[in-house]
């Protein structure tokens, strides 16, 4: 159940512990040598499909099942495409795996490539990055070197190349189809799904789309094996069959007011006030916590009574968050007020909106405007529970759009009004004393401006 | 379409682009590519390298330009500044003064977000979620990450003479 010592992030604070030489030392491509040597690619999938590892890049898919959705005996070519577009507020593990390990992901990556009987490797990666970038490039080269990648790799006959890919500062390129379509020259449009991307993926051709944690654990799980893995973590639900488990380590990114923020390596499973107060030195300045977000701003809020949540993959849905998500813990302290935090929410989503489907387009863009009319001391009783019929009916689940982004822009949305609605009550009361009970409908344009 | 006289790609600039070519199964998807390229040596993609890149990748320039406009990422009417900073206003730099970070820099410079400094120096942008929250608030100059910064420390660094973004 516990995780003794790090093993994602063993490299980190080790002198040179980025290149190929320090990754050797550690045991690194050692499981590839022998995996080439010995193994076939299904004894591959079989491995992780045994392991339980699920994707680490926010939905939590099985990873071993999603690849065995590809087509068998498929001409080719077949893509893997790895998500490095790391841009979920308050998240962060990508980058410290590709800046300080990077040779972890690229050794992850040839593996799941030969399971996957991919010859071509795209690594999507965020603008923003640039030191990942240097880096990943760097362990490229050093892997090409020494025979890792390229032609008959190991005279097995696989062959592999991993292309650097530098997106443009947009966060849809996260979500895998809009991450493609970036990929293929496009404006990032999600696409309707199905075909899902294994049947008709990057240049329609079948194609895994996999997070950069994920390849990691995949490195670590050929290197320590399946039961290494499954060792620690949350087992699967006896009494729910279909609860495929939390295992094994995972890095949660801590920030917002917390004495020592960071990337910690823990046993899924932890909770949020473990993870602040044994890893983050406790909330700061001695304050309190007023609300955690637990996997990245889009999974909404937790409140301070709910911090002994534990954080797998069921956990914050039982109190009414969207998932656990990207693992990006924040912490708000008590002077925050709920009203700024929504405010910075509907901000974030307003901008990163697409475009594409109208309800998250419209309703992204009308939720800022209603929370900056309510900062602005003009906000309305009412205005909360538009926000809330708004929160209810745009995205996937409601199933008013292609992608999840309007459910993550919806779920900060409603957790904070449900969670919180004293709050904007006498927020909304206090600021607008003569209109606060106001229900005829408002001359938006004329206040906000409008385009 | 014909090419204009003074052509604003240049024979190293294609020359890269080219080079990448062989990554891809069609030349569509060297649109990101072409545009980074010249952007980096541009600090901005005026329409006429558009209409010259969608040239170079046999495309329509529309085709090109409708990816362009997708990203707010590349400038086209002005070049940005030498120095491009990206301030974080996203929620964990927010929670330890983003917002507030913005505008004194803002004001320091006497720009506006989005702004460049009349020297062509520097531009100033907010940014969504950097990545770097556990160096809140943060900024990225060009290849830079500056981390933990004050409304002072920020305009000492951003004073700074600084290498090219790649």
């Amino acid at each position: 159940m516990e995780l003794n010592e790090p093993v994602l992030l063993e490299a980190v604070g080790v002198p040179d512990g980025h290149t190929l030489a320090s990754y050797r030392a550690r045991g690194g491509y050692a499981p590839l040598e022998q995996t080439l040597a010995g193994k076939q690619p299904g004894d591959v999938v079989e491995m992780v499909k045994a392991s339980g590892l699920r994707g680490r890049g926010g939905a939590g898919f099985p990873t071993g099942l999603k690849w065995t959705f590809l087509p068998k005996d498929h001409p080719g070519p077949i893509y893997l495409c790895i998500n490095a577009d790391e841009s979920e507020p308050g998240t962060f593990n990508n980058r410290i795996l590709m800046e300080d390990d990077p040779h972890q992901v690229i050794e992850g990556i040839i593996l799941s490539s030969y399971a996957t009987r991919a010859s071509t490797a795209y690594i999507y990666l965020r603008y923003e990055y640039p030191r990942s970038w240097h880096r990943l490039q760097g362990a490229i080269d050093e892997a090409s070197a020494a025979g890792y990648l390229g032609r008959n790799i190991r005279g097995t006959g696989f062959s592999l190349d991993i292309h650097l890919h530098r997106g443009a500062a947009a966060y849809i390129c996260g979500e895998e189809t809009g991450l493609i379509e970036s990929l293929e020259g496009k404006r990032a449009w999600p696409r309707i799904k199905p075909p899902f991307p294994a049947i008709e993926g990057l240049f329609r051709k079948p194609t895994v789309v996999n997070n950069i944690e994920t390849m990691a654990c995949v490195a670590q799980i050929a290197r320590r094996g399946v039961d290494w893995f499954r060792s620690i973590g949350v087992p699967s639900d006896p009494a729910n069959p279909r609860d495929p488990g939390s295992y094994g380590p995972k890095l949660y990114c801590l920030s917002g007011h917390v004495e020592r923020p960071g990337c910690y390596e823990a046993a899924l499973g932890i909770t949020a006030r473990q993870l602040i107060d044994q890893y983050g030195g406790g909330v700061w300045k001695g304050r309190r916590a007023k609300a955690v977000i637990p996997g990245g701003i889009s999974m909404g809020l937790m409140t301070e009574s709910e911090l002994d949540t534990p954080l797998d993959f069921a956990g914050p849905g039982k109190v009414g968050c969207l998932g656990l998500g990207t693992a990006a813990v924040v912490v708000i302290d008590e002077t925050v007020s709920i009203v700024d935090f929504l405010h910075n929410s509907c901000r974030f989503f307003a901008h990163e909106s697409c475009g594409q489907c109208t309800p998250c387009r419209e309703g992204t863009s009308w939720s800022l405007r209603i929370m900056e009319r309510i900062r602005a001391g003009q906000g309305r009783l009412v205005d909360l529970d538009l926000l809330l019929e708004m929160g209810n009916t745009m995205g996937m689940m409601p199933g008013s759009t292609i992608c999840g982004l309007a459910d993550g822009a919806a779920w900060p949305m409603k957790n904070a009004i449900r969670k919180f609605r004293g709050e904007f009550e006498d927020y909304i009361r206090r600021t607008n004393p003569t209109g606060w009970m106001v229900t005829d409908p408002v001359p938006a344009l004329a206040i906000v401006g409008a385009h | 379409m014909t090419a204009p006289a003074r052509p604003i790609l240049t024979a190293e600039m294609v020359a890269r682009i080219e080079a990448l070519a062989p990554r891809y199964p069609n030349r569509r998807a060297l649109t990101l590519p072409a545009l980074h390229i010249v952007n980096a040596e541009l600090r901005h993609v005026p329409l006429g390298a558009v209409v010259e890149i969608a040239a170079l990748l046999n495309l329509a320039p529309a085709e090109v330009q409708d990816t362009l406009s997708f990203y707010e990422f590349f400038h086209q009417d002005q070049p940005h500044g030498k120095v491009r900073a990206f301030v974080c206003r996203s929620i964990s730099c927010a929670l330890r003064g983003g917002d507030e970070l913005l505008q004194r820099v803002c004001s320091s410079y006497g720009i506006r977000p989005y702004g460049t400094t009349p020297d062509g120096e520097l531009t100033i942008e907010p940014a969504e979620c950097l990545g770097a929250c556990d160096f809140a608030p943060c900024i990225l100059a060009n290849d830079d990450l500056l981390e933990n910064m004050t409304p002072e420390t920020a305009v000492a660094e951003l004073s700074k003479p600084r290498a090219r973004a790649t």
